[in-house]
């Protein structure tokens, strides 16, 4: 077995033949010539000829890649009808009296050099592009057709480098993965194996040797290497690796764009739970229907000193326009207990998932909580935001939440700052609030049941002591009980009610939380489309 | 002879779609487009001799056109600036 490595720029696993691919570099003779007028001719069609070509495989790339990707061959075309190309080819036969190919392949070194020597790595990188329209024209003059992929069954590719042209034309049923030894995160390899969601390495240490060819390779685009021959043992561990990549694969296939409905069609709102502005891309590729956890104290975990309200409004304004109208609902700061800030300067508490924390910390320091809002409510006018209090256990605390409510608002009234409407929930993770959950349920729009927390002060045991591990039952039936306590309060008063804790993405109990009538599931990203799945495959009214 | 200055605001700087772009537009004037940054200048109807000018982002360029349709020129190419660099 022979391992190599490389630079992963998309994951997951593919085994299958190896097969080296070469370019046929055009060898270009310096050949005199008494017609210099014929060999701008022959140019001169050649260019036409290259530009059709380039003009076809545009619309071949546009339906397989998308309009971003397929703009390089329009790039390529402009750079074949650049006038500087151009001259340069014309005076290169002109003056030397050459044939148009030796004008060419200088013209396409000079330039190509003048990219090579620039000091912007992106640039750099374009003097593939010089290379490879050179190449094209070449290939047009000499007549041959560039090489493709000469075996019956998909391969794994292992190029020096490849064009975007050479990527385009390969049939890209017959490739499994790319590994290259030159190629940037941003090259066309690099892009083309996202969009077609293969794994594929670059700056691999791999040797290019003609004998690799047929020879039994697998990539792990996860872990950026490549094994040549492998032993039984990696062979097993990485069809296990596959067949798990596989499943997702598929789930994501025939679940995305479909709707959270069950088969007696009741509709979940079924949310995403992210805790850094970063997760946003993984929450949009697995089709959430929208944010029902964005845990905000990042913002605060995150720094050195607390955050100004512009930052938050930037912050919550990006995540609100990137759902474009879908729900995203903001937990106000929930920190203290185990999430720790040495500049909100807290005492040391004995018992710190009982003290001072989350809301507590919020309706003790009104300008850390107003800050926050102002932010929210200002963001709350470029999408749809709602807001959620985290640690809630009585009417109390919410009476003087909303008055804090009022107060913000009526100081951006009269600023003129404009706000948007958003809806206000609470979370519910004290057994305290379960208990008077009906009398919460009047005075905010939703409930959102933190089931982590709940579940630790329900049955007194603490999450971060692993010894007490073997008592900890997260399906007690306490809780189970709890829960349905919370929807049925929350129904009662006419308003709805999610999980957002762990157990919400537990698809042991997804039939038994849409029999209790729970209106929302917020789960981490990657879960979503197994949820999906269990809840299209549940009828509600069998249960 | 009209001029005009511009910074550029797009993160990726005038990178080759951009550059495709712009020498797209000024292709459709008769004018002499050219672009300046830090003394070295580009004609804007050619895409080599724009990228050359390795233009980043925050870098101020300079646009001169001259011709019979400087003014409509002019308005377009600034408009295009504005809104793709």
């Amino acid at each position: 077995m022979e391992r190599y490595t490389g630079k992963s720029v998309f994951g997951g696993v593919a085994i299958g033949k190896l097969f080296l691919y070469e370019k046929d570099e055009h060898q270009v003779k310096r050949v005199k010539t008494e017609d210099n007028d014929a060999e701008k001719q022959r140019y001169y069609k050649a260019v036409e000829t290259a530009m059709e070509e380039l003009q076809k495989l545009h619309d071949k790339a546009l339906k397989e890649v998308g309009e971003a990707n397929a703009a390089i061959f329009e790039i390529h075309q402009m750079m074949l009808e650049d006038d500087d190309y151009k001259e340069s080819v014309e005076h290169i036969i002109d003056s030397q009296m050459v044939n148009a190919e030796y004008a060419i392949a200088q013209t396409g070194d000079n330039f190509a050099q003048m990219f090579s020597a620039m000091d912007d790595e992106y640039m750099r990188g374009r003097a593939a592009d010089v290379k490879d329209i050179t190449e094209r024209l070449l290939s047009v003059l000499s007549g041959d057709s560039q090489s493709g992929i000469n075996s019956d069954e998909p391969v794994i590719m292992v190029a020096d480098d490849l064009a975007p042209s050479e990527t385009v034309q390969m049939d890209k049923s017959k490739i499994l993965s790319f590994v290259t030894v030159k190629g940037s995160v941003n090259s066309h390899t690099a892009i083309l194996a996202r969009t077609m969601g293969i794994p594929a390495l670059i700056g691999s240490d791999i040797k290019l040797d003609k004998s690799i060819n047929g020879r039994q390779g697998i990539v792990d685009g996860t872990n950026g290497c490549i094994y040549i021959d492998p032993d039984e043992e990696t062979l097993e561990r990485m069809k296990k690796e596959m067949r798990k990549e596989q499943e997702k694969k598929e789930l994501l296939q025939t679940l995305k764009g479909k709707e959270d409905v069950t088969l007696d069609g009741k509709k979940i709102k079924l949310y995403a739970n992210i805790g850094n502005i970063r997760d946003l891309a993984n929450v949009i590729n697995n089709d959430a229907a929208g944010i029902g956890l964005f845990r905000s104290e990042f913002i605060y975990l995150e720094r050195d000193t607390f955050p100004t309200e512009e930052e938050q409004f930037a912050i919550y304004r990006t995540v609100a326009e990137s759902m474009a109208g879908k729900q995203v609902i903001i937990r106000t700061l929930d920190i203290g207990a185990d999430k720790q800030c040495d500049y909100f300067g807290l005492d040391k508490e004995d018992n710190p998932a009982m003290g001072l924390r989350a809301i507590r910390i919020c309706l003790t320091r009104p300008e850390i909580f107003k800050t926050q809002l102002r932010a929210l409510y200002r963001a709350s006018a470029f999408g749809n935001i709602s807001i959620m209090y985290p640690m809630i256990t009585g009417v109390k605390e919410v009476d003087r939440i909303k008055e804090i409510e009022i107060e913000v608002k009526a100081e951006l009234d009269s600023q003129g700052i404009e706000y948007g409407n958003p809806q206000t929930g609470i979370m519910i993770e004290t057994p305290a609030a379960v208990i008077v959950s009906r009398e919460l349920a009047k005075k905010v729009d939703f409930f959102s049941i933190g089931t982590n927390d709940l579940t630790q002060y329900t049955l007194a045991i603490d999450r971060q002591n692993t010894k007490l591990d073997d008592f900890y039952d997260p399906h007690h039936p306490a809780i189970l009980a709890m829960i349905k306590m919370v929807a049925d309060s929350a129904h009662a008063e006419g308003i709805w009610v999610g999980i957002c804790g762990e157990l919400g993405g537990d698809l042991n109990l997804t039939k038994e939380f849409l029999k209790m009538g729970i209106d929302e599931l917020s789960v981490s990203a990657g879960k979503i489309l197994s949820v999906r799945k269990v809840i299209r495959e549940t009828n509600i009214c069998e249960l | 002879m009209k001029n005009f200055n511009y910074t550029i605001t797009d993160s990726e700087g005038i990178h080759a779609r951009p550059a495709g772009e712009l020498v797209k537009a000024a292709k459709e004037f008769n004018s002499k487009i050219t672009l300046t940054k830090d003394g070295k200048s580009g004609d804007c109807k050619k895409i080599f001799g724009i990228m050359a000018l390795a233009v980043k982002c925050g870098d101020e360029v300079t646009i001169t056109i001259e011709g019979d349709d400087e003014d409509a020129a002019f308005e377009k190419i600034s408009e295009f600036m504005k809104d793709n660099m």
